[in-house]
């Protein structure tokens, strides 16, 4: 490369359009970091999105972009991947575009393991059509269309992808950009789908609704950031861990200074410790953060590739292939 | 039977008694021996109904002869009922005089009950007029394979094949070809080669020796007159999947076809995914959305985008077609109709999504139709839907039906030679200083096509998507003035096809009269055999056949209006009438068949005679199509 790139080369001259202090300004600056960082060229990075706040992302990335139709985008970037899997390609949703309208298409492009780059940004809340509830807006959400408060049973954005089969998995909150950076580094080094929860705040609509875990005075007992191979332990000076009992198969919160030989360490191919973490809600529990699952496998249009009998590529004759069965010749 | 211009065949069974298989044999020794042919497939919904009722039955039909052949026949003269449920369907539909062959063998209490006869129709006297002739045909198939060490069941299986052998010598068709094809079929297993011969063998030295109360005459067939060149019999999606991949090799890229499967769009599915080697690449996406979704994706990166279903399909795909225009996206959408509304009639043909083609998406969102008029114009539409996309830069909709789908006749092989390639619209160079993230919005002048600027082009990254954008900039804009642009180009784009496509001919007859008869789709063969029989008998009348629907023909209207009168008979209950009043403001008479069956021409004739009440019929060459047996 002939000069270093910047986070301002993956700007563009289009004015950032979401309201002020909303998360997502955040996440921006961090995928521009990040992409800068680790030499993507803006030319082969395709941002693909469907419809909603978030999904406003491609207009203000440097990049190839397509804002598609709502909920639709990983079925779209599943078929630009197959035209060409030399491109990155990140899909820009939302809990209502990804798990609502477009559960289908993230649930297959999960199970597919299509090289994909999903980041999911999870407000609980639906921000673009004026706040009515989400599918992962808790209990008793009062919305325009829950006036008396929301009934439905909210669904865990991590569990529906780890039920679905994927194989990366990480959650990470949207302004906390030295834990949300390394993430994004590892999502951009993945071959397959790598599924990405982005805890992020509406200001306007579901303020503070991931307080429990990201307000200053609860960051410290409230997140635990996971590592591969390191013991899952958070609070002050890694005071708290994790153990498993086995008899109740749960995680249990205990102190690491007497229970120091049992505390779990992260293991992070593990799709049964994935579903514990993933699973674990504040306040008894702190939220995990980071790498929580990742497993290497071959990637779908790695798959399809090399499935293909030709590889894709033309090998006859279209003329040869009318003329070689059952003709007849009338003269 | 003697010598005869033509012959319609019908071969009805169960599901599971190889009756398309045996059909599809048929006609492939009939296309070696030169005959003109035109095939329907009857398939109930069911995939095994239960076993000899009447709703299971499946049926293989063939219009075969001198030609020129365009249907499948009206009215069979020759039945072989595999059951008595065979025999209930089709007696109906038979010629006068018709030759019903009987398997004896399956008229038995408990079949003739399943299919509604109280009492067997043999000796009720309901089968006089026809000749019949009685075989035990699940007998004689156990006898010839005898000596082989099969079950029963897969003894009972060979019948077709003994059927076969039997109507190869009635119609004087050499064995060869179907040994040879019995030899491949089977060659994973020698033992079914051996019996299947053994059968086919059996049922033709049957007919050639046995003494019958009503011996099978001969029939000679006169062979058809066709131009010289190459050929082979082919299906509608057949030749469909071959079109496709000779755009790809015309355009130069790679083919992706995205699809979810349903009913009678699947066959494209499995003729498409046995042309890898052209280029071709198969995704079964998850549903019908992300299959659209998929193939405009595909596109986007630069490959061919094609999506395909039937009309509940297409219907959720509707959103995404307005993407892939309002991103201006080429994309190929195939439609193969089957009856409606909701889930309708899956195994049977109309022509019923005209207006969902032409008109069906939120907003004036216009999008180019074609549609094929027989089997082999599935090649030619394909080429030309794949040119029109990438020249103009929006999807195109193929409106084929279950019938087009499934039925065969004989294709000219075309010379690849012939076809101009499909251009690519190149962006301009970019001069220094420019402004990259436009180039993919600078249209051109006539076909409004944007150049195809794919991800992975270094200096011109810009953005897509479904909001509106600025004309030239592709920024987003809400501007009131700028969305009158936008509608107003697109509007201009898809009515700037018609210049660049060929005009609209008469398909039979003078460009100007008393009558025409304009149809479009699969209709093309019972029309023009019906607008054929009553101009051999003097009658002034023509007909326009019309492949471009949306937009039509530039000189569509003109041609029209040379007409006093105008029927259109349709698979529908009037879509293109409609259209044609809509457009041109005529009057027209609409004749309309949404039975599930093509056209029967003598139905057409006789619509077409009651619009010509004052015409004399002066029969100059009068042709003999239907004297019975």
């Amino acid at each position: 490369m002939s000069a270093e790139l910047t986070f301002k080369d993956f700007e563009t001259s289009q004015e950032v359009r979401w309201c002020p202090g909303c998360g997502d300004y955040a996440i921006l600056k961090s995928v521009q970091r990040t992409l800068a960082e680790v030499g993507a060229k803006p030319e082969s990075t395709v941002f693909i999105s469907g419809i909603g706040c978030s999904s406003r992302f491609p207009y203000y990335m440097n990049a190839y972009g397509f804002h598609t139709i709502h909920g639709r985008a990983p079925a779209v970037a599943t078929g630009l991947k197959l035209a060409n899997p030399g491109l990155d390609v990140w899909v820009v949703t939302g809990d209502g575009d990804g798990l609502s309208i477009g559960g289908n298409h993230m649930l297959h492009t999960l199970r597919r393991n299509v090289g994909l780059k999903v980041l999911l940004f999870n407000n609980e809340i639906y921000g673009l059509t004026k706040g009515q509830y989400s599918p992962t807006s808790r209990p008793g959400t009062r919305s325009p269309t829950t006036p008396l408060g929301s009934t439905d049973t909210p669904l865990s954005a991590g569990l529906f992808a780890l039920g679905a089969g994927a194989r990366f998995i990480a959650r990470a909150v949207d302004t906390d950009k030295t834990r949300l950076e390394p993430v994004l580094k590892a999502v951009h080094a993945y071959n397959g789908t790598a599924f990405v929860e982005l805890f992020q705040n509406c200001i306007v609509y579901n303020d503070q609704i991931f307080g429990s875990f990201t307000d200053k005075t609860k960051t410290v007992d409230g997140q635990l950031h996971v590592q591969h191979g390191a013991p899952l332990v958070f609070g002050e000076g890694g005071s708290k861990g994790l153990r498993f009992v086995q008899q109740r198969m749960q995680l249990e919160v205990v102190d690491t200074e007497n229970h120091a030989d049992e505390i779990l360490q992260h293991d992070e191919t593990s799709p049964v410790l994935a579903q514990l973490l993933l699973g674990m809600q504040t306040p008894e529990f702190p939220m995990a953060l980071g790498v929580i699952h990742r497993r290497s496998e071959q990637s779908f249009e790695d798959k399809f590739y090399a499935n293909h009998p030709t590889g894709l590529t033309r090998t006859a004759r279209v003329q040869d292939v009318i003329n070689s069965r059952n003709t007849w010749r009338v003269e | 039977m003697g010598e005869r211009e033509s012959i319609v065949l019908r071969i009805a069974g169960d599901s599971g008694d190889g009756v398309q298989l045996m059909g599809s044999q048929f006609v492939a020794s009939s296309a070696y021996a030169g005959s003109d042919f035109t095939t329907f497939q009857d398939f109930p919904a069911e995939i095994r109904a239960p076993l000899g009722s009447t709703f299971g039955v499946s049926a293989y039909q063939v219009n075969l002869g001198a030609g020129p052949i365009t249907t499948s026949g009206d009215d069979p003269q020759v039945l072989v009922a595999f059951n008595p449920a065979a025999l209930k369907v089709s007696r109906p539909l038979l010629a006068e005089g018709a030759l019903i062959i009987i398997n004896t063998n399956s008229f038995t209490r408990r079949n003739l009950a399943k299919a509604g006869f109280e009492k067997d129709p043999r000796e009720t006297g309901e089968l006089d007029g026809y000749r019949v002739l009685e075989v035990e045909i699940s007998q004689r198939t156990l006898e010839a394979v005898a000596d082989l060490d099969l079950t029963k069941t897969s003894a009972g299986r060979c019948k077709n094949f003994w059927a076969l052998g039997l109507l190869l010598w009635m119609f004087d068709r050499e064995l060869t070809p179907i040994e040879g094809y019995i030899a491949g079929k089977f060659k994973k297993n020698k033992l079914l080669v051996k019996a299947n011969l053994a059968a086919l063998r059996a049922g033709n030295a049957y007919a050639e020796t046995a003494e019958l109360s009503a011996p099978p005459q001969r029939v000679e067939l006169q062979a058809a007159d066709f131009a010289p060149g190459q050929y082979r019999g082919a299906t509608g999606s057949e030749v469909l999947a071959l079109g496709l991949a000779a755009a790809g090799e015309l355009a130069d890229r790679r083919l992706l076809f995205c699809s979810y499967p349903i009913t009678p769009a699947s066959s494209l599915l499995h003729h498409l995914v046995r042309l890898s080697q052209l280029g071709v690449g198969i995704f079964q996406a998850e549903d019908e959305i992300a299959a659209a979704c998929a193939a405009i994706g595909a596109s986007y990166g630069g490959a061919i985008g094609v999506t395909s279903s039937s009309g509940p399909g297409i219907a959720l795909k509707t959103e995404a077609i307005g993407l892939a225009v309002s991103a201006e996206i080429p994309l190929v959408v195939i439609n193969s109709q089957r009856g409606g509304p909701a889930t309708g009639l899956p195994t049977k043909t109309e022509q019923s999504d005209l207006y969902q083609a032409v008109f069906g998406r939120n907003a004036d969102t216009p999008v180019p139709v074609l549609a094929p008029a027989s089997p082999s114009d599935c090649f030619e539409v394909a080429i030309e839907a794949v040119r029109v996309a990438l020249r103009h830069m929006t999807p195109v909709i193929i409106l084929t039906d279950g019938y087009l789908t499934n039925a065969a006749e004989p294709w000219a092989l075309p010379d690849m030679g012939d076809y101009a390639p499909i251009e690519c619209n190149q962006p301009p160079l970019l001069t220094a200083g420019a402004d990259g993230e436009s180039i993919a919005f600078q249209r051109d002048p006539v076909s409004f096509g944007r150049p195809w600027v794919v991800p992975g082009t270094p200096e011109l990254m810009h953005r897509l998507g479904g909001l509106e954008t600025n004309i030239e900039t592709g920024h987003l804009s809400n501007n009131a003035e700028n969305h009158q642009h936008m509608s107003q180009m697109r509007a201009d784009k898809v009515a700037s096809v018609a210049k660049f496509l060929a005009p609209q001919k008469v398909a039979l007859g003078p460009d100007q009269g008393e009558l025409g008869v304009v149809g479009w789709g699969s209709t093309y063969g019972p029309i023009y055999q019906a607008v054929r029989r009553l101009r051999d008998t003097g009658y002034p009348v023509s007909h326009v056949h019309i492949r471009q629907l949306n937009p039509f023909p530039e000189n569509l209207e003109s041609l029209l209006a040379g007409f006093d009168r105008l029927l259109i008979p349709e698979m529908n209950m009037g879509q293109l009438s409609t259209l044609i009043r809509a457009r041109f403001g005529f009057e027209v008479v609409p004749l309309n068949n949404v039975t599930g069956q093509p056209f029967r021409v003598a139905d057409l004739v006789d619509a077409i005679r009651a619009q010509l009440p004052q015409s004399s019929s002066e029969p100059d060459t009068p042709t003999p199509r239907e004297a019975s047996l």
